[in-house]
This record gives structure tokens, sequence and C-alpha cells, in this order.
């Protein structure tokens, strides 16, 4: 492939970190961001008139179980950190390789390495010859690891090779077999709940034993009071922890499965209102770290089941970012902060250069309307499957164009 | 009771305004005199039943499909029975659990069962939600006969008709003690849901891991103590121990639960004098609940059991739901 032609952005408002959007122009060659603010087209360069657009960086998704570049590209994102959930486990060197590269040259996907072999549990996989493959980070997958004493050899093992440590937060003697959060709703349905409780008291091990080892650990969901309360404090004590959470869990309650619809059985479970404003306010104050999609496209074989048999996870790739801009809309967060949330944050986690438009960073760009109305269809979806919980909901932000590496991949 | 949709003359609205649903998957939601139109509906048919024959054809020429993902025997039989009476073409299918996908199979077979033009079908599957499922993509009336943890709407009304019978037709102010696994129990969802909208009082007994979370929101009084628990119940509905749903250690064992959940004599004793028993089968006696009380003819203070009651009511409770859920395919004048 040729190398592109270098790219310049005029006309467009810049959100720049921890500022408020800036009106400029940016130039992007070989691949990188070259000038911010002021920049001049080159005689060469394509040039791209924002007509006011925002110019964003490019998402990069922290924990997607599936490579689907549509969904991905219809929500501005550029980069997306594969959880080693796969049908063939990324738990050696060549599955992390070839995963590696399965997605570029318009999306790059960035292999999380399985803790575990096979995900089990309970060996811990070959992380460093991982790492040498391409893994940015180790993930211990959909599930939490319940041997404390793996848990502890892991950490150490992955603090000695830089890796931070991806983890389910929930406990899974106390959920068991749970579809559900204990409470009213799960009470009414006769679903198999367990207490949101078990969230809190995996973090609260797992905090210990980053303490003891120094490790860096991301929980990829906090999703209660109890939880976050565990991460702030930690935080506080100077522990390298970071959170994050899915827009499902501060935009619906346990209420929304209601009516048993699977699209809302998700993994940790919805929970109560009460643990939804707890994640407002930890979005607010900076207990959360990132907002990932937890993309997760689920055909009718996995979804058109009763509630408790069928799978969790949800299509969330492009509802993302409208999602997040109501958090701004809101006054939850501010526009920069939503960035940093989306795309500064997961990048610095995963130690990519991306993430922000800054010279000298990969040019991973997009140009977006805030305020494009459109309403979410199941139907209509650019996921392999559209298994939404936000189906018929209207929405405010939209994609207008998309750069991977200064390339123009979507219009 | 009254209701104030009940006119002056106590009237129900008329035609199918009286029973304004396509399906009856739950009680939850159900106005009071919907519950009380079924209830009074059902009147006829416990006449019916009594009588040497037993046989009313407004149902011929329909199908009706019994179709059970679980086990059952007693439900099962129950509404062969009421379609049978009512004249309906009755047609039991079983499907075991089997080694193929459950959920795919348990679409195509609601489709299957939808394209043999079935005139109503009435569904038990193991998983809660399951009957909603199937309702969902069905042309016609879909009864549920029990699903997962969620409900078992027949059993609710089943056991209200039973109450009324016993214990006359006002149900403010009555008693009702459910005591056993809540947890895992659609009997004690369908009833909670049942006698709360009628106005009883319900109060529900379990050992705190049998005991749902946040009950109270039902309308509910939780006991763990059984004794304190049956303290001025007129009615003591008791739940089978449903092991084969428990994963892991709930209790103890049996005897332990029956030394502090078993329905005995003594126990029994603590209630109102003239206290109805109830179980909805099948009972593990010497468990929840002793023989000699669930055998219980009429005691001194006027106790009973209404076991075999509940039984027979059953019947006219499903020809009551079928009879009343076919009336617009039937094209009755008022509910086409």
């Amino acid at each position: 492939m040729s190398a592109p032609r270098p790219l310049t952005i005029t006309g467009g408002q810049m959100v720049l970190p921890g500022k408020p959007p800036v009106p400029g122009s940016l130039r992007c060659e070989g691949g990188l961001i070259r000038a911010v603010g002021g920049a001049i087209a080159g005689p060469d360069d394509l040039v791209i008139d924002a007509k006011g657009a925002l110019i964003v960086p490019g998402l990069v998704d922290l924990g997607v179980f599936a490579i689907d570049k549509p969904a991905f590209h219809f929500g501005g994102i550029t980069r997306a950190a594969l959880m080693p959930d796969q049908g063939v486990v990324l738990d050696k060197p060549s599955s992390v390789r070839f995963a590696a590269q399965s997605g570029k040259p318009d999306l790059w996907v960035h292999p999380l390495a399985a803790a575990t072999r096979d995900l089990a549990g309970s060996e811990i996989a070959e992380l460093a010859l991982m790492r040498d493959a391409g893994a940015k980070a180790v993930a211990t997958g959909r599930r939490w690891i319940g041997d404390s004493g793996t848990m502890h050899r892991l950490l150490s093992y992955a603090a000695m090779l830089g890796l931070v440590v991806i983890t389910h937060a929930e406990d899974a003697g106390l959920t068991g077999g749970a579809v559900a959060t204990a409470g009213e709703m799960a009470t009414r349905l006769g679903l198999p709940s367990a207490p949101a409780e078990a969230e809190a008291l995996a973090i609260a091990r797992d905090l210990a034993l980053a303490e003891l080892t120094g490790a860096r650990i991301h929980f990829r969901q906090v999703t209660t009071t109890k939880g976050l309360a565990l991460v702030r404090a930690a935080k506080a004590r100077g522990i390298k922890v970071t959170a994050g959470v899915t827009p499902a869990h501060f935009m619906l309650s346990d209420t929304a499965i209601g009516d048993f619809r699977t699209f809302t059985r998700l993994s940790p479970p919805l929970r109560s209102e009460a643990d939804r404003q707890a994640v407002l306010a930890g979005l607010s104050d900076g207990t959360i770290d990132v907002i990932s999609s937890g993309h997760d496209p689920r055909g009718p074989e996995d979804k058109r089941l009763p509630f408790a048999d069928a799978e969790p996870g949800m299509a969330g790739a492009e509802t993302l970012l409208p999602l997040t801009l109501g958090l701004v809309r809101d006054g939850v967060i501010d526009l920069p902060r939503a960035f940093e949330l989306l795309a500064a944050n997961p990048a610095a986690l995963l130690g990519v250069k991306a993430g922000r438009i800054e010279e000298g960073l990969e040019a991973d760009v997009a140009l977006i309307d805030p305020a494009k109305p459109w309403v979410v269809d199941s139907d209509m979806m650019a996921a392999t499957a559209g298994n939404t919980p936000f189906d018929k909901q209207g929405v405010e932000g939209r994609v207008l164009a998309l750069f991977k590496g200064g390339m123009l991949i979507a219009d | 009771m009254t209701s104030p949709n009940l006119d002056a003359a106590g009237r129900y609205p008329a035609g199918s305004a009286a029973f304004p649903h396509r399906s009856l998957t739950g009680l939850a939601g159900l106005a009071p005199w919907e519950i009380l139109f079924l209830l009074d509906e059902a009147e006829q048919w416990v006449e019916l039943n009594r009588q040497p024959h037993k046989r009313n054809d407004r149902l011929a020429g329909l199908t009706i499909i019994n179709a059970f993902f679980e086990n059952s025997t007693r439900t099962l039989l129950s509404f062969e029975i009421a379609g049978k009476r009512l004249g309906a073409d009755v047609v039991n299918m079983h499907a075991a659990q089997s080694s193929v996908k459950k959920g795919e199979t348990l679409i195509d077979t609601a489709m299957t069962l939808n394209a043999m033009h079935a005139d109503a079908i009435v569904i038990r599957h193991q998983s809660s939600g399951a009957v909603q499922l199937i309702a969902d993509k069905v042309d016609c009336p879909v009864l549920n006969a029990g699903d997962g943890q969620h409900e078992h709407p027949t059993q609710g009304l089943l056991d209200a008709l039973t109450i009324r019978h016993a214990k006359g037709a006002e149900f403010a102010g009555m008693r009702v003690t459910i005591c056993g696994d809540i947890l895992h129990s659609r009997v004690a969802r369908s009833n909670i849901h049942c006698l709360t909208t009628l106005g009883a009082e319900v109060r529900v007994c379990a050992p705190p891991a049998l005991m749902p979370a946040d009950i109270e929101a039902l309308k509910v009084h939780p006991f763990h103590d059984f004794d304190a628990a049956l303290v001025g119940s007129d009615v003591v509905m008791m739940l089978r121990l449903q092991q084969e749903r428990m994963s892991g250690q709930f209790i103890p064992s049996p005897r332990e639960y029956r030394h502090l959940y078993g329905l005995t004599l003594d126990r029994l004793a603590k209630a109102k004098g003239d206290a109805l028993v109830m179980h909805p089968g099948p009972m593990n006696r010497g468990v929840e609940i002793d023989s000699n009380v669930a055998d219980l003819a009429q005691n001194a203070s006027g106790a009973r059991s209404a076991i075999t009651t509940q039984v027979e009511m059953g019947v006219a409770i499903r020809m009551a739901c079928l009879d009343v859920l076919t009336r617009r395919t039937r094209g009755l004048e008022g509910w086409a």
C-alpha cells in the first residue's frame, strides 16, 4: 500500500485535552499528526473542510468481544482492545499475533492476552511471549479469577512485565448462576440473582493484591456504589488502579429487564437506580477513567431465548459516542473529559501513541456533529447483530468522517 | 369485595372489557375485578364438575395444545381434563429436556405449534419469562402453566377460589401465611400478586437463603420465625421444598428444615382455630407438612386441609381460563 496523501482538516472545532473546543486546523503526514492549530496545507494535501464539526481523537475501545469493523467505524472507533474470550482463546503468541493484524489498515486491534490458559483461572499463560507478539495488556476475560493465590502470582508477574491487568469484578462464588442483581426486579421476575456486593468483594480482594504486588490493575466495569467507593479510596491511597464502565450502566437500571428483554441481559447485570447514580457520580468526580462499548454482537441463537438462558452482552460500538455525549449535555462531564474517557485514558492504559489530538501522535481523527439526532434501531445497525438495549431510543451525535493514520476510512 | 369498576348491580364491564388480555402469562398487574371475573366464571365449572355428566361442548372444534417443556403430572392432567370437558381437541406435547440447543428449539417449537393453527397453547417451561417469549411470537392465546420461578397464574387463581369457597368472598382482613421455599417458587409469586390484589394480608415465611431480596416490595410481610408468622392466620399455605432448583446448599437437612418450618398439628394450633391448610402439591410428607395435617378432615376448632379441594378448583379455573381466552376466536358477542 502506498503512503497516503498528507491530510489537512480545516474549519473545525478542535477538542484538545483540558480546554474548551477551539477553532483550528490540523495537518497529518506519514500517519502522524504533524501540526495542530493554524496548520497550513501542503500543495499535495487532501484538504477537508470540517465545516464547523468537532475534530476529536478516534475512539479507543477498551475491551470488545468481536472485531466488527462496520460498527466500530460507524461509532468513530479507530482502535479496539480485543478481549481474549475468542473462539480461539488469546492465550498463545500465535493467536495474539494473528489478532493484532486482523484489523489493519483501517482499524487497529490491540489483543488483550488471556491471563490464564484457556481463561480457566488456574495456570498463568505465556504473558511475556504474548506481550512480545503484540498484546498490550492482560485480561481475565469474562470471568473473575477465583483463586487468590493465582491472582497474586498473576499480578506480580504482570507487574514485572509492565502489563496492566484488566479484570472482571464479580465474586463468582457469590454470583453463581445469577443473571440479575438481587432486588425487587429479580424477585418479581423470578430470575436467579446475586447481591450487588459481589462486585465490591471482588474489587476489595484485587485491590489488596494490587497494592501488595505494585501491579497496575484496571477493573473493566465498576457498576456499584460500594465498588466505586473502594476504587475511589484506593486511588486516594496511591494504588495503581483504574476503572471503566459501559454506557449500559450509566444509562439503565435493572427496571430495564422488566419484560425479560434479553438485550438487557448483561455481565455484570444491570444494577439498582442508586447504583446507576453512583456511576454517574464516579464519571463526574474522576473515579471512572474509561468508557468502553463492551461490544459483543449476539444473534438470535444467543438472544432469542428465555432471559436466563440467553448469553450476556450488547452490541455497543455504535452507541458509545452518542451516549457519552449525552453525559456532556446533561452536565455530568465536559467535552474534553468525554474524550479522555473515550480515547486518551484507554490509549494511555494500553501504552499506544494515540487518543489525543496532539503533534506526534498517530493521526486517528474523527469529525463529529455532536448535535446530530438519530434513532437507534436494532434492525438497522452496522454491527453484525442488533442486540442493543437502547433500541428505538433517540440520541444525538454522529461521526461525519473518520481517519485512521491520516487515511479517510468512513464518510 | 367491591370495585369501582363493577357497577351498582355488581356486574363487570361488558364483553371483553371484563378481561381484556389476549393471554394469561401472569397475575402481576391484573386488576381486582379481572381476577374476580375469572373466579366467578369458574363457579359454573365447579358445579358442572360435580355432576355425573361433566361435559359442555362450547370449545368443540378448537385445538388446544399443552406444550410442557418441564415434567408435570398434576398440572398437565388438570389442563387436559379442563379442555376435554369443554369439548376441545386437546393435544399434549412433552418436550423433554433435549440435547439440542434449548432456545432455538423453544422458538422453533412455538412457530411449529402456531403453524398448526392451535386455538390456545398452554405452556410450562423451566425458565422464567419463556412463556412471555412464546406469547409474543404466536397468534393464539397463551396460558402460562408455570414458567421457571416467575409465575403460575392458574395456581394463584385456584388457590383464591379454594379460599373463597372455604372462607367467603371477603378477602380484605384475611391473613394468609405462605411458608417455604419462596425464592424458587412461582406459586408463591402468583399467590402473592393474586391475594394482595384482592385485599388479603399476606405473610411469607422462609429461612433467609430461601427468601427473595426486597420481597417487601410485593406488599407482603416477611418472617423467618414460622411460629410468629402463624399467629392469627386464616390460611396457611405450605410450599414444596424445591431441591431440584437449588444449586448449592440452602438448608442443612430436610429434618432440620422440618424442625423450623414443618407444619405439624402443634404448630397449626398457633394459627386461627379454623385455619385452612393448603399445599400446591406434590407434597414432601414429613418435611414441610406432616401427614396428619395434610389429611386433616376437620378438627374440633374447625381447622382443616383443603389440599384436595385445590385440585378440584384447579380444573374449574382452567376451564374458565380456556373459555374466556378463546371467546374472541369463537366470535362471542362483545368479545370478537
